[in-house]
């Protein structure tokens, strides 16, 4: 069972001048969702990508069960267990459905040979709608079937943590609700370590045990999703609701 | 009818060999975003160790098959060597670098094997078959085209279609973000896609070379052919690619046929100005197919 925790310390990161993270330090525990807040531009995809070796050159520590992953290239981070959700989702639209649950299927089989979770079929019992268009083209699917293709298609590749980039982005309430139960639900099960990067603060909150809240590169605050929900101050300076 | 039925057999052949290099030219622009003018140069090196081998004693298929492997070898070089730095940067300094490499290849294959015309040997009769008593332009050597051109793209397509390995290289070439976050070695993929390239130009080079008369130029006029049936294929897909170089191959043949040869050239040009003009996106794109 997945079992590891990420633990950020002191991540810097910069695009040229501007600098996007500021010794950026957080905890991401299994079994917990811990939600990253901020508004736009606070450096929450940046975090995510600095996470994913996505984001080169960065300072700072990236540790996965105690092992450094600052300086490796994404393909070696995502082989360690690290499932990115990128921002836009990242569904390779020239690809079916069926060939994109199959490239997280290809990860998972390298990184666990024999004990597997997460199956296809399982995917497609999860995803209705997926298994009904596994031979389409991705780019025939809506927004909401888009973040269940990656989503499975991250469970698939079997990892250790989730980083998920504003999964609810674009998508209608219900779907959106449906989804975070998803995430929930996998979390208790699995013991996923799950970073959860959201506009969408209070939604957040209503399913994270945690939160870290970002403002221009900083964490500005850090503690159970319940205070921070509760604390109006930050809610009406950095929150939004 | 005679003339006519000689006209399109002849460009058939022929457009087979532009399909196979207008597929070369596919594969690297699709995973790189990069138009490998050197594709041609790469292609007459390696049909020139072929012809050293061959005229040392060995036989053609042995010369054949090395010079497939050299261009595999080739290819992989190319990109891990060469290309590998420009890659990701500016677009013009990739074209720089091909044109580059293009120019010192030929240099290269004018020392190493001298600047003079040489003949190159075919494995089949350059004669054509006879039916009901006339002899048309379709030789067995044609066949042997056709057919190894067919065989190397129904490799690819079951590479592509079938493996795990064609689905990370599909993956990686349109989109090297998300294939990297899943775990494919993009650079890997990468260094493949330009040795297979390397291999289907290589194909297409020994099969022009062959019964023919090779020099380190001889290629140089099958680039601008098998670009403008990329072009006209869209340059996005490698079923394109394989249709604008038989519709190429048969257009010239008619333009040679029965305009003269002297045109043909001319003609591969206003064919490209033609369908840069009309469909930009090559023949058989999809309106508004890439909506972004
Ligand atoms: N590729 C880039 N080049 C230069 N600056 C960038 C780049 N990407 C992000 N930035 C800058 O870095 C800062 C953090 O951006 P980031 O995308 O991480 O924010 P975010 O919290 O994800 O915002 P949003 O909620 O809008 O997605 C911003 O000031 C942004 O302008
Ligand atoms: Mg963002």
């Amino acid at each position: 069972m997945a079992e590891a925790e990420l633990e950020v310390r002191a991540l810097t990161a910069r695009y040229g001048a501007v600098t996007a993270l500021d010794t950026v330090s957080l905890r991401a525990r299994p079994g917990e969702i811990t939600a990253v807040l901020g508004a736009n531009g606070a450096g929450k995809t940046t975090l995510l990508r600095a996470v994913s070796g996505l984001v080169r050159g960065s300072d700072g520590s990236v540790l996965l069960g105690g092992r450094e992953l600052a300086g490796a290239p994404a393909e070696r981070i995502a082989r360690a267990g690290v499932a990115h959700v990128p921002e836009g989702r990242g569904v390779i639209t020239e690809l079916t459905v069926e060939e994109n649950l199959r490239l997280g299927e290809l990860l998972g089989t390298t990184r666990r040979k024999r004990r597997r979770v997460h199956r296809l079929d399982g995917v497609y019992e999860m995803f209705p709608a997926l298994g009904q268009r596994r031979r389409r083209e991705a780019n025939s699917l809506s927004g909401g079937e888009r973040q269940m293709l990656v989503i499975g298609r991250a469970l698939l590749s079997e990892p250790e943590v989730l980083l998920l980039d504003e999964p609810s982005l674009g998508l209608a309430p219900r779907v959106v609700a449906q989804i975070f139960t998803l995430i929930r639900e996998l979390v208790d099960r699995e013991g996923l370590t799950v970073l959860l990067v959201e506009q969408n603060a209070r939604s957040a909150l209503s399913i994270a045990d945690t939160g870290f809240v970002l403002n221009l590169g900083r964490v500005v605050a850090n503690d159970s999703a319940a205070a921070l929900a509760a604390d109006a101050e930050l809610r009406h300076s950095y929150l939004g609701f | 009818m005679q003339q006519f039925l000689n006209v399109t057999l002849g460009g058939l052949a022929q457009g087979a060999i532009y399909a196979a290099f207008a597929l070369a030219l596919v594969l690297i622009w699709r995973a790189t975003r990069i138009i490998n003018f050197a594709q041609g140069a790469m292609a007459m090196f390696t049909t020139y160790l072929a012809l050293v081998l061959i005229e040392s004693g060995q036989s053609y298929w042995t010369g054949f098959a090395v010079a497939l492997a050299g261009g595999l070898v080739l290819g992989a070089l190319v990109e891990r060597v060469v290309m590998r730095p420009v890659e990701g940067g500016p677009e013009l300094n990739a074209v720089i670098v091909t044109l580059g490499l293009f120019v010192a290849l030929q240099a290269l294959a004018a020392i190493l094997f001298g600047a003079t015309f040489q003949s190159f040997p075919a494995p089949f009769g350059l004669r054509g078959f006879t039916v009901g008593g006339t002899t048309i332009a379709f030789t067995p050597f044609s066949v042997f085209v056709i057919g190894s051109v067919v065989v190397v793209m129904l490799g690819l397509v079951a590479l592509f279609r079938f493996t795990d390995l064609g689905l990370r290289m599909r993956a990686s070439a349109f989109s090297q973000e998300v294939a990297r976050l899943l775990g494919v070695r993009v650079g890997r993929m990468l260094t493949l896609g330009w040795a297979f390239a390397a291999v289907v130009g290589s194909l297409a080079g020994l099969l022009i070379a062959g019964g023919n008369l090779v020099h380190p130029a001889y290629m140089d006029a099958v680039i601008v052919y098998g670009f403008v049936a990329a072009v006209l294929g869209g340059l996005e897909s490698p079923a394109g690619a394989v249709a604008g170089g038989l519709i190429i191959g048969l257009a010239l043949s008619y333009v040679s046929g029965y305009l003269g040869s002297e045109l043909v050239t001319l003609a591969a040009l206003a064919i490209l100005v033609a369908v840069l003009l009309v469909r930009p996106h090559g023949l058989f794109s999809r309106v508004a197919e890439r909506r972004v």
